[in-house]
C-alpha cells in the first residue's frame, strides 16, 4: 500500500465551538491506484487531502489523532523539514483554483524550477530542459516561450495544465487534486482529465481525486470513498458503488442527480433535508435525520464501517436493505 | 424560424402559441481606450446574430461554455443590455425598440432567477420585503393585509414556512435562498421566467430539490422558461428543446431526446461526450471526444466558421465562410457546412 490513512481526525478550534471537519477516516491507496473523495460541500474532502499534505493551519485547525502512513512513514509523526521534503517530491497537490495557486508574479519557469532545485537538486540548464520536457507533456504548445510569461497570461485550462506539470515534475508517487477541474469549461475539463489520467498511467502515479462530480468519479476513480459529515460513509470499488450502493446516502446521491442519457424526462429524486451543522453533530448516524430508512438505533448508535461486499464497506445500520441500485425503485 | 413548426408532436398540456420570438439579436461591445480621446480597440460579438422562438408551457434550453453568450442573450431578452440589433418579440411586441415607459409595464410579465443566491438578494431587506416588493410597487395587491397573506402565500409555493419572511438572507441557506429568489421571480405572475444558471451554485442533493420545485411550478403555473446553463446533463432534464451556443452564435437547436439520440454539429457532439455520466457500466464504452486547443477569445474570433480551429471534421470552406443556421433534419437546425 502506498498511503494508509487510519482514522484520521482534524478539527478546527472556532469561538462557535470545535468543527470536527473529519471525524475518524480510513482509506488506502495503492500504486498507480486512482481513488476518489467524493462528498458534497463540507463533507470534509479538501480538509482530508490538506491533512495528508499536513498543509492544516494551526491555529485554528488540527490534526488530532490518526495515522497517515506513506511509505511506510507516518506523516503525523515527522517534522516540519522532512514533511516539506516529501511535499512537492513525493506527493504533490493539484488545486481548484489555478490563478490564486499560481504565484502571480512569478514566471511559470521560476514557480516550476523552484520545485527541481529544491528536491532534486538541479542546476539551471538541466532544470530548464525538464521544464521544457513536462510542459510539453501537459500539451502547453510553444513551451520555450511560456516560460517566461506570467500566470495571468494563462487561460484557466492552460493554467491547470501548468499545475499538472509542477505536480508531476519532481516526479511524485501520489498526486492529490482537488477538484482540479471544478472551474473550468466542461470541454477543457475532458482534456484535463484525460491528460491527468494519461500521464499519471504513462508515469505510474497514484492519484487520489476530490470532487462533487459522480460523473467525474465514474468516468476516473477505481475506488470511491463517499463522505458525509465528516466521516466516510461507504467505501468500495467503482462499479459496486455504483452498480450496489449500500448508504442510503449513496443511494440519495445517485438518484438525485440528472444523467445525459436519461430516456425522458424523469422526475429526480433528491434527499431531502440539509446537511448538518459540523459544530452542532446530532447523536447516532449523521444522516439519520434526512434518511428514509432510518430506524431507532439509527439516532443512537454511531454505526462503524462493515464490510457489505468484496472490499466494500458501508458504515450504515440498514445496509441490508438496501438492495435496490440506483435506478431501482425505492 | 428555427425551432417554430406549427404542425409538431407536442404534449397536449403545451398550448399553443409563440411567447417569445428572437430575431437575428446582436449585441456588440465596443472596447475603447482612454477616456479622453475614445478610440475603438476592439469588438466582442457577444451575441451575434441569434434567433430563435419559445412556445407557451416550454422549456428551452440555453447551453454552452464560457464566452458563448448564452447569459448576454438572456440579458438582452430581459432588456438589462439594450441589444446592439434585432427583435426581440414578447407577446408579440417588440421590446428591444421599446421606450423605457412603456418597457416598464411589460417589466412584470418577464422575470429572471439568478445564478448567485448568494449576492442576487439584498442583504439589507428581510425575505418577506424583497419577495414582497416587486407587487408592492405594482400595486397587484390593495393593502398591507392582503400583501403579507400574497408573501406568506408564495413562500409556502416553493416549499419555505412563511415565518422565514422576518428573517435576512444571510441567514439562510444558499437552497432556502434560491428559493427565495423563486419566489420573487413568480411574485409577480409573470408567465415567462428566465432561469440564469439557478443551480450551479447549489449542492448536488440541494440542486434535484430546486429542479423539481422549477418543474412542479411549471405545471402549476403554466410557466415558459428560458434555462440557461453549462451543465448539460441539467438542461437537458429540465428542457423540452436545446440550443447549443458557441462565440456568440446558435451551432444547433432541436428537441432534447434527438440532440442527444443525434447531434449533428462537431461541437455538440464533443460537447454532449464529454460530460461524464454517473455510471461506469456505461462510462467504460465511451471514448471521449478530445478536442485540441481552447475555446477562442470572443475578441479574435477565428475567420469562417469559429468553431473550425477545433474542430475534427473541418473542411476547406469551414474556414471561409460562415455557416447558417439551417434545417437539416425535420425541427432539428445545425449551422455548419
Amino acid at each position: 500500500m502506498l498511503l494508509e490513512v487510519r482514522n484520521l481526525k482534524t478539527q478546527f478550534f472556532t469561538p462557535e465551538g470545535v468543527v470536527r471537519a473529519v471525524d475518524g477516516i480510513s482509506f488506502d491507496v495503492g500504486e498507480g491506484e486512482t481513488v476518489a473523495l467524493v462528498g458534497e460541500s463540507g463533507c470534509g474532502k479538501s480538509v482530508s487531502a490538506l491533512s495528508i499534505m499536513r498543509l492544516i493551519p494551526d491555529p485554528p485547525g488540527r490534526i488530532v489523532g490518526g495515522q497517515i502512513t506513506f511509505r511506510g512513514q507516518d506523516l503525523c509523526q515527522v517534522d516540519m523539514e522532512t514533511m516539506r521534503r516529501i511535499r512537492g517530491k513525493e506527493i504533490a497537490m493539484v488545486f481548484q483554483e489555478p490563478m490564486t495557486s499560481l504565484n502571480p508574479v512569478l514566471t511559470i519557469g521560476l514557480q516550476l524550477t523552484e520545485a527541481l532545485e529544491m528536491h532534486l537538486n538541479m542546476r539551471a540548464m538541466e532544470a530548464q530542459k525538464r521544464c521544457l520536457e513536462f510542459l510539453r507533456l501537459v500539451g502547453i504548445p510553444d513551451p520555450q516561450r511560456r516560460l517566461s510569461q506570467y500566470p495571468h497570461q494563462f487561460s484557466g485550462g492552460m493554467r491547470q495544465r501548468v499545475m499538472i506539470a509542477m505536480a508531476l515534475i519532481c516526479e511524485p508517487r501520489l498526486i492529490l487534486a482537488d477538484e482540479p477541474t471544478t472551474a473550468l469549461d466542461v470541454t477543457i475539463q475532458a482534456q484535463i482529465l484525460e491528460l491527468l489520467k494519461n500521464t499519471c498511467r504513462r508515469l505510474h502515479v497514484a492519484i487520489i481525486i476530490i470532487t462533487h462530480n459522480l460523473g467525474v468519479v465514474a468516468r476516473y476513480a477505481d475506488r470511491v470513498n463517499v463522505m458525509y459529515a465528516g466521516k466516510i460513509i461507504e467505501s468500495g470499488f467503482s462499479r459496486d458503488i455504483y452498480g450496489t450502493p449500500k448508504h442510503p446516502y449513496t443511494l440519495g446521491l445517485l438518484r438525485s442527480v440528472p444523467r445525459l442519457d436519461q430516456p425522458r424526462k424523469a422526475k429526480l429524486d433528491p434527499i431531502e433535508g440539509q446537511p448538518p451543522d459540523l459544530a452542532d453533530l446530532p447523536p447516532g448516524c449523521s444522516f439519520g435525520v434526512r434518511c428514509k430508512y432510518a430506524e431507532e438505533k439509527c439516532a443512537q448508535e454511531v454505526p462503524s464501517l462493515r464490510e457489505v461486499g468484496e472490499r466494500h464497506w458501508s458504515a450504515c445500520w440498514v445496509a441490508d436493505r438496501l438492495n435496490k441500485g440506483a435506478r431501482g425503485k425505492p | 424560424m428555427a425551432g417554430f413548426s406549427p404542425a409538431e408532436n407536442r404534449q397536449t398540456k403545451k398550448q399553443d402559441g409563440v411567447i417569445l420570438e428572437v430575431r437575428n439579436l446582436k449585441k456588440h461591445f465596443f472596447l475603447t481606450s482612454s477616456i479622453i480621446v475614445q478610440k475603438l480597440v476592439g469588438l466582442i460579438k457577444a451575441v451575434d446574430g441569434v434567433s430563435f422562438s419559445i412556445r407557451r408551457g416550454e422549456t428551452l434550453g440555453l447551453v454552452g461554455e464560457s464566452g458563448c453568450g448564452k447569459t448576454t442573450t438572456g440579458r438582452c431578452i430581459l432588456q438589462l443590455d439594450r441589444p446592439t440589433s434585432g427583435e426581440v418579440i414578447f407577446e408579440g411586441k417588440n421590446l428591444a425598440q421599446m421606450p423605457g415607459a412603456e418597457l416598464r409595464l411589460v417589466r412584470p410579465k418577464i422575470q429572471v432567477i439568478f445564478q448567485d443566491p448568494f449576492s442576487s438578494l439584498n442583504p439589507r431587506m428581510t425575505i418577506g420585503q424583497i419577495v414582497g416588493e416587486g407587487p408592492s410597487v405594482f400595486r397587484l395587491v390593495k393593502n398591507r393585509r392582503e400583501l403579507k397573506e400574497r408573501v406568506a402565500n408564495l413562500l409556502s409555493v416553493v416549499g419555505l414556512n412563511p415565518s422565514m419572511g422576518s428573517r435576512y438572507p444571510h441567514e439562510l441557506s444558499g437552497g432556502q435562498r434560491q428559493r427565495v429568489g423563486i419566489a420573487r421571480a413568480v411574485s409577480m405572475e409573470a408567465r415567462f421566467i428566465i432561469c440564469d444558471e439557478p443551480v450551479s451554485a447549489l449542492d448536488v442533493s440541494i440542486q434535484a430539490q430546486i429542479i423539481n420545485l422549477l418543474e412542479e411550478l411549471q405545471e402549476r403555473l403554466g410557466l415558459t422558461y428560458l434555462f440557461i446553463a453549462h451543465d448539460l446533463s441539467v438542461v437537458r432534464h429540465i428542457s423540452d428543446r436545446v440550443a447549443v451556443m458557441y462565440l456568440g452564435k446558435i451551432v444547433e437547436i432541436t428537441d432534447r431526446q434527438e440532440l442527444y439520440d443525434n447531434p449533428l454539429h462537431p461541437y455538440t457532439r464533443a460537447l454532449l461526450s464529454a460530460v461524464p455520466i454517473p455510471d461506469p457500466a456505461v462510462e467504460i464504452n465511451r471514448a471521449p471526444i478530445i478536442l485540441k486547443g481552447e475555446i477562442p477569445s470572443p475578441l479574435n474570433p477565428p475567420a469562417g466558421c469559429a468553431f473550425h480551429p477545433r474542430c475534427f471534421d473541418a473542411r476547406d470552406e469551414c474556414r471561409r465562410e460562415v455557416p447558417e443556421l439551417r434545417e437539416i433534419q425535420p425541427n432539428h437546425w445545425v449551422s455548419c457546412w
